[in-house]
């Protein structure tokens, strides 16, 4: 890997989190290899390539998802503003309170709509009646679910459709304010208009937070994304500007992938 | 034209197995069903006439005189409930131990292992058990030793259904609840156990059902009495033991009120069963 191709940022931005030598082991199998990245904030960086590159692999590293399962081990160094959250020293649960998730399949809660949301900001923060109700509007709105929902506030979260529990899942990770926020694959298994509305909550959720996104669709990497991470086989084959990835890749696999000559 | 005869034979060869095993699996579920029937009439024709307010309301008499059950009933109430009282949280935090923290080193499998012999034990060994370890050494059959003998019971019956209900609440909810930054024991209590309500209540409904008719447990435990007693460190009446002796003996007063005492229990046994159900089809989430 040269240093050119992992430096592509003209702009000057700050890197939110800095991935060095990363390397990720599930027991035997060696996942992640060598992996160096700058991921710019208040950004949308989406991460491509085939199943099984490591893509989802490397976003769960960023909140240490993968410490819930023995045997799955990372090595190197993750700095997110400059702490390095591998250390044995990090409070996970403050570490994933800052690093929020949505996944690929919508998982609310069993409660209801309300307390769906309530539930992470009570972890951390003890809030009033008047403004945990405030925060729970902010939060749908900002997931555009309010209008939907407010007036069935009460009804359980499963009670929902596909697309509004996962704009649910997003409204519930937004709630508790964290700075970076993951999605792994958020609209594989929605329909072409709830992918719609997810993809533009995307566009206006950067203005506040950095945005990782995993996707099968490249169309999606290209419209939502303003830096692209195109992986194979454990390994950072490119990263950059998400046109100059999309238009001139630098590298031979990339456009073979993009054009749809492989994968 | 052989072709399409070829085919007919095909298609009612098959036809005529299809109503060959369809005959075979009716009959087979009649013949379940029939002795299942045969139970229900007898212990309706024979305990039936016996039921009435009195049933409820005196207690076991004498050969010859008239009473009714309620010290058994009373009795086995109380330590039915006792018994799913203690047996419930115990059963329930080692279910939890063992869906939630049971995938790594060697206690959790040796633990399911030991719960499985403890689940088909017979329940006159668990009896034969409370009665060496504290029926001796108390030197009387007392409340609190039969309340024993049903919690152990119910302690295998509850880890099995509660560690089986956990295992099917997908792990996206519980790294769902994670990822917002909660800790694991907020996770299991406010996420995890409440998806499996539905499923662990029914197991808790099931566990009664099965101690509210053991009899052999009861009796080296709790023996019976055939005065009104609420007394948990006193021998106390029960169902199953008041049944058994009565049913044994030779005074029809006696035989009647055992028939009556057994159909409170079925019909008991019943209510909790079709309870169980509709929890678990009314409430089980949909993933």
């Amino acid at each position: 890997m040269n240093a050119a191709v992992l430096q592509p940022v003209q702009e000057t931005l700050t890197q939110k989190i800095q991935v060095k030598n990363l390397n990720f082991y599930y027991g035997g199998f060696h996942a992640l290899k060598d992996i160096n990245l700058q991921i710019p904030e208040r950004r949308v960086t989406a991460f491509i390539g085939p199943s099984g590159c490591g893509k989802s692999t490397l976003l769960r590293t960023f909140n240490r998802m993968y410490a819930l399962y023995p045997k799955q081990e990372a090595r190197g160094e993750i700095l997110i503003d400059g702490d390095d959250i591998l250390s044995p020293r990090q409070d996970l649960n403050r570490l994933r309170a800052k690093v929020g998730m949505v996944f690929q399949k919508p998982t609310p809660f069993p409660m209801s709509i309300h307390d769906n949301i309530a539930f992470g900001v009570r972890l951390y923060e003890s809030l009033s009646m008047r403004e945990m109700e405030e925060r729970v509007e902010w939060a749908l709105r900002k997931a555009a679910l309010w209008e939907e929902v407010k007036d069935k506030l009460k009804q359980s979260g499963t009670s929902l459709s596909g697309g509004q529990q996962q704009r649910l899942c997003i409204a519930r990770g937004i709630a508790v304010k964290p700075e970076v926020l993951l999605l792994d694959e958020p609209a594989s298994a929605l329909d072409p208009i709830s992918t719609g509305r997810i993809e533009e909550l995307v566009h206006e959720l950067k203005n506040d937070y950095t945005i990782v996104i995993v996707t099968h669709n490249m169309q999606q990497a290209a419209r939502v994304s303003d830096y692209t991470a195109y992986m194979y086989l454990g390994e950072m084959v490119e990263f950059g500007v998400t046109d100059e990835v999309f238009i001139k890749p630098k590298k031979k696999e990339t456009e073979d992938y993009i054009t749809g000559r492989f994968g | 034209m052989s072709a399409s005869i070829a085919f007919m034979d095909l298609y009612s060869r098959r036809l005529w197995i299809n109503r060959f095993n369809l005959a075979v699996s009716l009959l087979t579920m009649l013949i379940g069903l029939f002795w299942l029937g045969w139970i229900l009439l007898t212990l309706f024709e024979a305990g039936f006439r016996t039921l009435g307010p009195a049933l409820f309301f005196t207690m076991t008499p004498p050969p010859g005189a008239s009473g009714g059950l309620s010290n058994a009933i009373a009795g086995s109430l109380i330590m039915a409930a006792m018994g799913t009282l203690i047996g419930t949280p115990i059963g329930m935090m080692a279910g939890i131990y063992l869906a939630e923290f049971g995938s790594r080193g060697w206690l959790a499998p040796v633990t399911r292992f030991i719960n499985d012999i403890l689940l088909s034990a017979p329940s006159i060994v668990v009896g034969l058990f409370v009665y060496e370890v504290y029926v001796i050494h108390t030197r009387h059959f007392s409340a609190w030793a039969g309340t024993m003998a049903l919690a152990l019971i119910v302690i295998p019956v509850v880890i099995r259904t509660t560690e089986n209900m956990l295992r099917l609440v997908p792990d996206s909810l519980r790294e769902a609840a994670a990822a917002l930054g909660a800790p694991q024991w907020k996770v299991i209590t406010l996420v995890t156990v409440r998806a499996a309500k539905a499923g662990i209540l029914t197991g808790i409904l099931l566990a009664v059902a099965r101690i509210s008719g053991e009899t052999a447990p009861l009796l080296f435990t709790a023996l019976n009495n055939q005065f009104w007693s609420l007394d948990m460190n006193q021998p106390m009446a029960n169902l199953p033991v008041v049944i058994f002796q009565f049913a044994m003996s030779p005074y029809e007063n006696w035989q009647h009120l055992a028939w009556a005492g057994a159909l409170i229990i079925t019909l008991g046994v019943l209510v909790l069963n079709i309870l169980a159900r509709v929890f678990f089809r009314n409430k089980s989430p949909t993933y």
